[in-house]
């Protein structure tokens, strides 16, 4: 095992700065002559403004300025855009209604954003807020996602509040596979609505240059670079070149922090409104609860048609996905092309038809949160598997195997247009079921049934697609990016090396990692290597940080950049060693003449590259290359895992008991914080089936609007995880790696559910509560003594 | 928050002082549900009243044949403390099981039984082991001080001094705690004492309670067989999205047999 190259679990050198407190967070900033803003948020989910008072606030003391929509429109400012066209199945474009900073005579839901205080102190901004009198008329909300087509209309361009009436996967040949169904299992899902709670408030600074004539915007952003587009080519019009974003160290995102929002598009247009004052917002918590973007929120039923033997003939979903009051920058795809697409899942599946409605309603926007599509595609698909191996009386790990695509039939065309490079699934169920214990589980449910409890155990064998994404690959699907990554690999005069990445760590660990990488790649020492990332004024172009793409693209970048570096170093070493420069080759940090003992390194060859007394003719001085990668497929990241649950009847408690992942990524560059990913994510998804729910009132008034409601996952609903690995290498990347990120969170609700409901021998839908589960408990042990 | 007068008197009499002078202050124990309804801005008192610096108001003694909590003793000293580890351990217990560490360090007693929030866990002790409540005016009987919803029987101008805990033969607490906040859905304080048997109920319903029928029960026979058939109704007690009201009346059932059982060691 390496110290500290590939495959090496290296402690992450970025830990230091944030459990010492010495984290730089967007709040830990404060510019000379800041400005406080505080957002007067509509109090009621749908209304008419009638009219927006601002008297009062503006004569309050220390306030600068109040703005509303009026002010921006008249200032061109534009619509906070959706970045992603879905085509709907009549071949219609999805409705796409403005998304203003601040509203312009409606309100749309609780949070929405009617007007902005600008004062001297935070205390100022947020006591004049209060004197902003808004006069609503009331409008009836949209609330219940079932019912969204039949309530009132949001938005002028979309009738029926729907968006998108869209569709994936051949509708006749299912149906005709259907006909011919031996058993078909039917279910009726809802994946309940999440709150991202990243542990860092969205915060933001933007700051106006009069001098310059140039901005800078201090944001909690997984994607500096992408929010920097989207504002000054959609929303305030400003030359980009004018423009820097920094997004500095980030306290977790899980996708809230991808999107651009009204907060950093307002403290932006207001600084230079006022002159080049820079402009501060940070969330409150409650803020954070009623306006980052939601995550999930689906309402699905599923058929599934077998034949007499479980071989599974077509799968056909209906699914109607919530896509908040406005459409957040991908909130359109998440349900579509990043949901439907895996709905074939590990399985030989032949047909799959999958028809999504995506609906507006009054509640906060909904868009990628950890795993975005992928674990509403695995909870639909495991849960009607297991509820099929119920059904036909079969063993739920057998009747998986019995369909899994086997390994001579990658590459795989799957129905639902994605093509899996690689993977071997029997393998991995075969460690999950081994680690596990499966053949004592009877055994371990007898034991609990003795102490008056039920025992379930429940699998989820996931997939997902990552390494996102193959541009001209979603270019035709309707993305309005591409979805590259770039590198840029500077050597310093003195031999150490600053990685310049446009992937941005906000969690991930990657100002370790790409070190890793790097210094194995180039024979550096680890400790000689630094990661740049998040300031669009020092990294080339790049892309940022979700669905799990950071080593898969950007790692993948960092390699061709430093393959340049080594190209480029072989002219060097040849000159200098007086050899032709198809005799040297390059390892471990050496660049040596074959078949001699002459060699130079890689520290020498970057002095010499930047003292260049002794050089090449033709080759510029200098080593620092740049590199853009933009992969050939998307990845699949693939695994089982097994989750083993016990329920206290009396109370309708549900212990964790046991629960395994193996998981296959691929190559492996960091086993512990891959682990460490693993972990977060299940603690996400046991989250997610468990105990988060975000819970809006018939009026539109979000009741889970703080901690007091809300339920977070803590260390002691867990047991400990047991994780294991399993590789088949990514084909088309050149690090062979798949990513990470997502994985847990995608496979954990669907274990974890079809545990519970096998201790209660009934089905229930996320999350189980204890309220819930005691009933169904209750109903089982009622049937059982009759 | 809105901008308040903060004082910091060192003398019951001062406090009390200060509190009559101004109609609209609080006085400010702990802080742990105060404060943060001041930050959302739902609450704005004209004064605060800080009661920390008034010695006299904290600590635990024995008195005779009962303990004495002083009101501004935070939730992690009687955890700690020896006397109540040793004479009521279920208290110590129930102590040691409010919020999270943070609010266990700052919380007090005084604190909370003022507040008489429905779902906080002192209120079943005062009630299940019939503790008495000294004010700076007078002695308030545990059945008499919780009147309603976040309402006790202290007058204007009167706070609380005190808690006198009789010690009882056995006694023990269980709690049924909110996913999310940790406080109780249900708690049930079973106490057996010389003359009898106190069950103190808090989290089901709008204050905290007695179940006089599991009472009579356990006083005949003090185990949890004795509560088979007694049934709660859900009548007036609480609901929301993490418990109905029947779901809590099955669960004070639970909770008060899982108080017997730990009661009886």
């Amino acid at each position: 095992m390496p110290d500290s190259g590939i495959g090496a679990a290296v402690k992450r050198r970025e830990d230091f700065r944030f459990i010492t407190g010495r984290g730089r967070y967007v709040d830990d900033i404060n510019r000379p002559g800041q400005l406080y803003a505080s957002f007067v948020r509509a109090p009621i989910a749908h209304a008419n403004v009638r009219g927006i008072d601002t008297a009062e606030a503006e004569k309050a003391p220390g306030v600068v300025a109040v703005f509303t929509g009026e002010d921006l429109e008249a200032d061109g400012v534009g619509s906070l855009p959706c970045g992603w066209v879905v085509t709907d199945k009549h071949g219609e474009p999805h409705k796409a209604p403005p998304h203003w900073p601040l509203v312009r005579g409606k309100v749309r839901y609780v949070g929405d954003h009617v007007a902005v205080v600008i004062a001297e102190t935070l205390a100022q901004a947020r006591d004049a807020a209060e004197l902003v009198e808004v006069d609503y008329e009331d409008l009836d909300p949209v609330v219940d996602l079932a019912q969204a087509g039949e309530g009132a209309q949001l938005h002028d361009e979309a009738p029926g509040n729907l968006c998108y009436d869209w569709e994936l996967g051949d509708k006749a040949a299912v149906d005709a596979a259907f006909e011919q169904a031996a058993h078909v299992t039917k279910l009726d899902l809802v994946n309940n609505r999440l709150i991202p709670n990243a542990m860092e408030p969205r915060a933001a600074i933007g700051e106006y240059d009069v001098g310059s004539d140039s901005y800078t915007i201090y944001s909690t952003s997984q994607n500096p670079h992408l929010l920097r587009l989207i504002l000054c080519a959609f929303v305030l019009n400003l030359p980009e070149h004018k423009v820097r974003v920094v997004a500095p160290d980030v306290g977790g995102g899980f996708g809230s922090k991808i999107y651009a929002y009204a907060e950093e598009t307002v403290c932006t247009w207001a600084s230079k409104k006022l002159n080049g004052k820079p402009v501060k917002w940070t969330a409150e918590r409650s803020e954070s609860f009623l306006s980052d973007a939601h995550g999930r929120d689906h309402v699905t039923h599923a058929e599934l048609a077998m034949d007499a033997e479980g071989k599974f003939l077509a799968l056909k979903v209906d699914t109607k996905a919530n896509l908040g009051a406005y459409l957040s920058s991908f909130a359109t795809a998440v349900p579509t092309y990043l949901y439907a697409t895996l709905l074939a899942g590990q399985y030989a599946t032949p047909a799959v038809h999958c028809n999504v409605r995506g609906y507006f309603t009054s509640t906060a926007p909904v868009d990628a949160y950890r795993g975005a599509g992928r674990p509403e595609a695995t909870y639909v698909i495991e849960r009607i598997v297991e509820v099929a191996a119920r059904d036909m009386k079969m063993d739920p790990a057998e009747l998986r195997r019995k369909n899994f695509i086997q390994p001579d039939q990658f590459p795989y065309q799957t129905p639902v247009a994605l093509v899996y490079d690689i993977g071997d699934y029997e393998p991995t169920l075969d460690k999950a079921l081994e680690m596990i214990g499966y053949r004592d589980f009877a055994q371990r449910r007898a034991e609990s049934e003795a102490r008056g409890k039920l025992r379930g155990i429940g699998f989820s064998a996931y997939i997902e697609a990552c390494g996102i994404a193959p541009s001209a690959v979603v270019g035709s699907l309707g993305a309005g990016v591409g979805l590259w990554e770039s590198a840029q690999v500077r050597f310093n005069p003195t031999g150490s090396v600053s990685v310049f990445t446009g992937a941005h760590s906000h969690g991930q660990g990657h100002e370790t990692t790409f070190a890793q990488l790097v210094s194995e790649k180039l024979g550096v020492p680890y400790e000689q290597i630094d990661i740049v990332h998040g300031d669009t004024g020092q990294i080339p172009m790049g892309m940022g940080t979700y669905g799990s793409r950071s080593l898969a693209v950007g790692g993948s970048a960092i390699v061709k950049a430093c393959d340049k570096i080594v190209e480029k170093g072989k002219k060097i070493a040849a000159h200098l060693m007086e050899a032709s420069v198809d005799d040297i080759e390059f390892d471990g940090g050496q660049f040596k003449v074959a078949g001699t003992d002459k060699a130079k390194g890689i520290g020498e060859i970057a002095f010499t590259a930047y003292v260049p007394h002794n050089y090449p003719e033709g080759v510029e001085p200098g080593l620092d290359e740049t590199a853009f990668y933009d992969p050939l497929n998307f990845t699949y990241p693939a695994g089982v895992h097994i989750a083993e649950v016990e329920v206290d009847p009396d109370t309708g408690e549900t212990k964790i008991v046991d629960w395994v992942a193996v998981d296959d990524f691929g190559k492996v560059l960091n086993p512990m914080i891959v682990e460490g990913q693993v972990h977060g994510g299940i603690a996400q998804g046991v989250g997610q089936a468990l105990l988060e729910s975000a819970v809006y009132d018939d009026s539109g008034q979000l009741v889970t609007g703080s901690y007091m409601d809300y339920t977070m996952p803590r260390a002691d609903d867990f047991c400990e995880f047991r994780v294991g690995m399993t590789v088949s290498e990514c084909t088309h990347n050149p690090l062979g790696v798949k990513g990470c990120g997502e994985a847990g969170a995608i496979a954990a609700p669907a274990a974890l559910m079809n545990a519970i409901t096998d201790a209660l021998g009934a089905e229930i839908d996320m999350p189980a509560t204890r309220e819930k589960v005691w009933r169904h408990a209750q109903a089982k042990l009622k049937a059982a003594a009759e | 928050m809105y901008a308040f007068n903060y004082h910091r008197p060192n003398s019951l009499d001062a406090a009390a002082q200060a509190l009559a002078a101004n109609e609209d202050a609080k006085l400010l124990a702990g802080g742990q549900t105060m404060l943060p309804t001041m930050k959302q801005r739902l609450a704005m008192p004209s004064d605060l009243i800080d009661l920390s610096g008034i010695a006299e108001l904290r600590g635990v003694c024995e008195d005779g044949d009962a303990v004495v909590v002083g009101a501004m003793t935070t939730h992690a000293e009687v955890a700690a403390n020896e006397i109540v580890r040793s004479k009521i351990p279920a208290l110590a217990k129930l102590a040691d099981g409010i919020g999270d560490p943070q609010v266990r360090n700052r919380g007090t007693l005084g604190g909370s039984i003022a507040n008489a929030d429905p779902a906080a866990d002192y209120p079943a002790a005062v009630v299940g082991l019939g503790a008495t409540v000294k004010t700076n005016k007078r002695e308030i009987a545990a059945d008499d001080f919780f009147v309603g919803l976040f309402e006790t029987a202290l007058e204007p101008g009167e706070l609380v001094v005190s808690v006198r805990f009789p010690v009882p033969e056995a006694a023990a607490y269980a709690k049924f705690d909110h996913p999310a906040s940790r406080y109780a859905i249900v708690g049930v304080m079973v106490a057996r004492t010389g003359g009898g048997v106190r069950v103190g109920i808090t989290g089901a319903a709008p204050s905290a309670f007695r179940q006089t029928e599991m009472e009579q029960a356990l006083a005949g026979n003090f185990a949890p067989d004795a509560l088979d058939g007694i049934s709660v109704s859900a009548d007036g007690l609480n609901g929301d999205i993490h418990a109905s009201a029947e779901y809590r009346a099955h669960l004070v059932g639970v909770m008060a047999k899982r108080a017997v059982i730990a009661a009886r060691g």
